[in-house]
C-alpha cells in the first residue's frame, strides 16, 4: 500500500509539474465542451432561397412571400435569369433553386394544376432531405390556402380525417443542446482518460526511466496502479466540472441519479485506462502509441451513437458496436441524465462495462514486463 | 545538397523502419471510409417502435400494418396500459409509441374525426423528429386513400431536383471531409510529433551543431510527411471513386494542387506546433484536441457551417479545413474550374504564410 502511495505521489507530482500540461487538462476540455455543444446541430435555419420568378404574377409573388415568411427561408436572390442561379450554386452561395415558370398562375386556373421546380444543393444529404421537406410543407401549406379561397364551402376537405397529436418526451423543445451535452462530456472523459494513461507508460519507455522502475522491487500491480489512479482522478474531476458547466451554461436536466452517473463513470474509466494501457504496453514510441490510440478512438467515437443514431446501423455493425465501449457509457449517461434511468434500467448494459473492465486491466498487467526488450 | 538528401533518406528510414505506424498510416483512410459508406447513417431504418392500440378493430390494425411494413420501424412489443409507456422509454430501446384511442375505427366514421397520438423519445432529437415526420407522412397517405372521393382542385405540384447528390448519399459529404481530417492528422500531427521527438530525445541538438541550416533539417523532416499524405490523399479519391461513385466532376489536376496547398498549410501549423513546445506529450494533445475535434466538427463535415450561431460561424472561418472542404466540394462534386476557387486558395495560402513566418520568429537554434 506504501508503496503505491509513493508512485501516486510521483506521478502526481510530475503532472502539476508541467506548466503547460495544466491548462491542456483543465481548461481546453471546457472550452471545446462550450464550442462543441454549440457546433453541433442539425437544426436548419435560414435556408438560402434563390427565386427565378418568371411568371410575376399575383400567385407567385405570394408563394415567394410564403417561403421569405416562413422561418426555415430567407429569401436570399431574385432575378429573372436561371442562368445566375446556377452561378450562385455553383459560388456555394446559396441552398436552394426556386423557379416558377412562365404563365403559372394562368395555367394553375385553367388546368387546375401547374408546375414550380425546386433545386437542392444536396451534397449533404440529410440537410439536402430536410431542405425538401421544408419546402414541401411551405408549398402545400400555401396551397391549401388558395383552395380554401377559391372553394370557401369544404367542398375541398377529405370528409374523413385523422387527428395526429405529438408529443417529445424528455425534451419536449427538441434541444438539440441537451441531447450533445452528455455526448461530448463522455468524448471528452475518454480523450483524457484513454490519451494520458496511453501515452504515460511509453513515456517512461522512450526516455528509459522506465527501466529505473523495472529494478525497484514495486510489483506489477503496484505500478499499474499507481500509473492510473491519478488519471482517473483527473477524469472524473472533469466528468464533475463538466457536469456543472452543462448545468450552468446549457441548463441541461439532471433528472435521474448524479451517484449513479459517478458511479458508472469510475468504471468506465477504467476499461478505457486499461486499453489504453494496453496499446502503451504494445508500442515503443510515443507516436506510434498515439497512432493506434487514434485510429481506435476514431473507430469507437464514430460507432458510439453521438452523432448518428446506433439504430440506423447495419445489424452486423451494431453487433461489433458491441465490444465499444463508449457506446455504452453514451447510451447509460443519456439515459440516466435524461430519462432519469435508475440501476435496474441500466444494469445490463453496467455489468458489460464491469467484465470489460476486468478484462482490459488484466490483460494490461499481463502484458507489461518488467523486463527490457 | 547531398547532406539534405542524406538526412530526408534517414527520416523516411525513421518511419518505414516501424511497420505498424505504416500500417496504421495507410489503415486509417481506409477504415474511415468504409466506416462512414456502410455504418454511420442518418437514415433512420427498422426503429424499434411500441404500439398501444385501445380499440383494436379494423381500421387500427390496417393502420398499424402499414406502418410496420414501410420499412423504417420495427414492432418492439404491444402496450396494453399507460403505466408501460414511461417503462418501455425508461428501459432504452423504444423510440417512438403509438396510440390509438379508443373506438378509432367508429369515431372516424361517425364523427369523421379519430385521434392518434404520437409519443416520441426525444432524448434524441434528431431521431425523434424523422420518426414523427415519417410516421405523420405514413397517417397522411393512410388519411388520403381512406378518401378517394376528395381530390384536391387547384395543384402546386413542386418537381424537386436533389443537385450534385440525387441519391442523397451521405458519402458525398465524408469523402472530402476525411481528406481533410486525414490530412491534417499526418501533416500537422505526425510532424509536430517527431520535431518534439528529437528535442525530447535530445537528438536535436546534435542536428543543430551539423552543418545542416535549421530551414533545411525542417524541410528534410517533412518532405516524408507530404509524400505519405499524398499517396493517401490518391488512396482516398481512388477507394471514394470506384467503390463509392463519388463522382470527380472537375479537373483532377487542380483537386490534387489544392490537396498540395493545404498538406502545406497543415505542414506549417505542425511545425508551428512544435516550435512552441517541447515534450511530444504537450504537442499532441494540442494537435488533437485543438485540432482534431474542431476540425471534424467546425469544419462543416458533419454539421452545417450555416445552422450554427453566429459567432460559431466566425470561429469556422477560422479553420484551415473548411476552406479546403469548400474547394474539394466545388471542384469534385459541382465541377467548379479555378474560377469558383481562387478566393478560398487565397485564404489558405495566407493561412500558410501566417504560419510559417510564427514558427520562423518562434524558432530557436539554442537549446535553453
Amino acid at each position: 500500500m506504501r508503496t503505491i502511495l509513493f508512485i501516486l505521489q510521483k506521478e502526481f507530482i510530475q503532472i502539476f509539474r508541467n506548466r503547460s500540461m495544466l491548462p491542456i487538462i483543465f481548461i481546453m476540455p471546457i472550452i471545446q465542451l462550450i464550442v462543441l455543444v454549440h457546433a453541433a446541430t442539425f437544426e436548419m435555419k435560414h435556408i438560402k432561397l434563390f427565386v427565378v420568378d418568371n411568371d410575376l404574377s399575383f400567385t407567385s409573388r405570394q408563394l415567394t412571400a410564403k417561403f421569405g415568411g416562413s422561418p426555415f427561408f430567407v429569401v436570399s436572390n431574385q432575378s429573372f435569369n436561371r442562368k445566375e442561379a446556377d452561378d450562385a450554386m455553383q459560388n456555394g452561395a446559396i441552398d436552394a433553386i426556386l423557379e416558377i415558370p412562365f404563365h403559372f398562375e394562368k395555367t394553375l386556373y385553367k388546368e387546375n394544376k401547374s408546375d414550380i421546380q425546386l433545386v437542392i444543393n444536396a451534397i449533404n444529404g440529410t440537410s439536402g432531405g430536410l431542405i425538401s421537406a421544408y419546402a414541401t410543407m411551405v408549398i402545400a401549406d400555401y396551397n391549401k390556402g388558395i383552395v380554401l379561397k377559391a372553394f370557401p364551402v369544404s367542398k375541398s376537405l377529405p370528409t374523413k380525417s385523422i387527428n395526429t397529436n405529438y408529443s417529445f418526451w424528455y425534451n419536449p423543445e427538441l434541444n438539440y443542446k441537451t441531447f450533445m451535452v452528455p455526448g461530448i462530456l463522455v468524448l471528452l472523459i475518454t480523450i483524457i482518460g484513454f490519451m494520458l494513461s496511453g501515452m504515460n507508460i511509453v513515456r517512461e519507455k522512450e526516455i528509459g526511466t522506465i527501466e529505473q522502475i523495472n529494478v525497484t522491487p514495486i510489483k506489477k500491480y503496484q505500478f499499474i496502479t499507481g500509473k492510473l489512479l491519478p488519471f482517473w482522478i483527473i477524469a472524473l474531476f472533469e466528468l464533475a466540472f463538466g457536469l456543472l458547466v452543462g448545468k450552468l451554461l446549457f441548463n441541461i436536466p439532471i433528472v435521474g441519479s448524479i451517484w449513479l452517473v459517478f458511479f458508472v463513470a469510475s468504471v468506465y474509466l477504467l476499461v478505457i485506462m486499461g486499453f489504453g494501457l494496453l496499446v502503451s504496453t504494445l508500442s515503443n514510441t510515443q507516436q506510434q502509441a498515439m497512432l493506434i490510440s487514434y485510429f481506435f478512438m476514431m473507430i469507437f467515437i464514430l460507432m458510439s451513437g453521438l452523432f448518428t443514431s446506433i439504430e440506423s446501423m447495419p445489424s452486423w455493425a451494431q453487433q461489433v458496436d458491441r465490444i465499444n465501449p463508449v457506446a455504452y457509457f453514451i447510451r447509460i449517461i443519456r439515459m440516466i441524465l435524461l430519462k432519469g434511468s435508475t440501476f435496474k434500467d441500466i444494469y445490463q448494459d453496467f455489468l458489460s462495462l464491469g467484465l470489460y473492465a476486468i478484462i482490459m486491466l488484466s490483460l494490461s498487467v499481463w502484458r507489461y514486463k518488467k523486463r527490457a526488450a | 545538397m547531398k547532406r539534405f538528401k542524406g538526412f530526408v533518406i534517414k527520416e523516411f528510414y525513421h518511419i518505414f523502419r516501424d511497420v505498424r505506424t505504416v500500417i496504421i498510416l495507410f489503415g486509417i483512410p481506409i477504415a474511415q471510409l468504409l466506416l462512414f459508406g456502410y455504418v454511420v447513417t442518418n437514415e433512420i431504418k427498422d426503429a424499434k417502435i411500441a404500439i398501444y392500440d385501445q380499440s383494436k378493430d379494423y381500421l387500427s390494425a390496417k393502420l398499424s400494418q402499414k406502418i410496420l411494413s414501410s420499412g423504417f420501424f420495427e414492432l418492439e412489443k404491444n402496450l396494453d396500459n399507460y403505466n408501460d409507456i414511461e417503462k418501455s422509454f425508461k428501459e432504452g430501446k423504444i423510440k417512438e409509441i403509438i396510440i390509438f384511442e379508443p373506438n378509432f375505427a367508429k369515431n372516424l366514421k361517425k364523427n369523421g374525426i379519430a385521434n392518434i397520438q404520437i409519443i416520441a423519445d426525444a432524448s434524441e432529437p434528431n431521431t425523434a423528429n424523422m420518426l414523427t415526420n415519417y410516421t405523420s407522412a405514413i397517417i397522411n397517405t393512410f388519411s388520403r386513400e381512406i378518401n378517394p372521393l376528395a381530390q384536391q382542385p387547384l395543384q402546386i405540384i413542386a418537381e424537386t431536383r436533389m443537385q450534385y447528390n440525387p441519391d442523397l448519399k451521405g458519402v458525398y459529404m465524408f469523402v472530402p471531409g476525411i481528406m481533410a481530417m486525414l490530412l491534417m492528422l499526418i501533416s500537422a500531427l505526425m510532424t509536430s510529433i517527431s520535431i518534439t521527438r528529437e528535442k525530447e530525445l535530445g537528438t536535436m541538438e546534435i542536428l543543430l551543431v551539423s552543418p545542416l541550416k535549421p530551414i533545411q533539417i525542417i524541410i528534410g523532416k517533412v518532405t516524408p510527411y507530404v509524400l505519405l499524405s499524398f499517396i493517401n490523399t490518391i488512396v482516398i479519391l481512388f477507394i471514394g471513386n470506384f467503390v463509392f461513385h463519388v463522382p470527380i466532376q472537375g479537373s483532377i489536376v487542380l483537386l490534387l494542387a489544392e490537396s498540395v496547398l493545404f498538406i502545406l498549410v497543415a505542414l506549417s501549423l505542425g511545425i508551428l506546433i512544435s516550435c512552441a513546445t517541447n515534450s511530444q506529450q504537450i504537442a499532441m494533445m494540442i494537435s488533437l484536441v485543438a485540432l482534431m475535434l474542431p476540425t471534424i466538427l467546425l469544419s462543416g463535415f458533419i454539421f452545417p457551417i450555416e445552422n450554427m450561431p453566429l459567432v460559431m460561424q466566425w470561429l469556422c472561418q477560422l479553420m484551415p479545413p473548411k476552406w479546403f472542404i469548400t474547394i474539394i466540394k466545388t471542384i469534385m462534386l459541382k465541377g467548379g474550374g479555378f474560377a469558383y476557387v481562387w478566393k478560398e486558395t487565397l485564404v489558405l495560402f495566407g493561412m500558410m504564410c501566417v504560419f510559417i513566418l510564427l514558427s520562423v520568429k518562434k524558432f530557436k537554434i539554442r537549446l535553453e
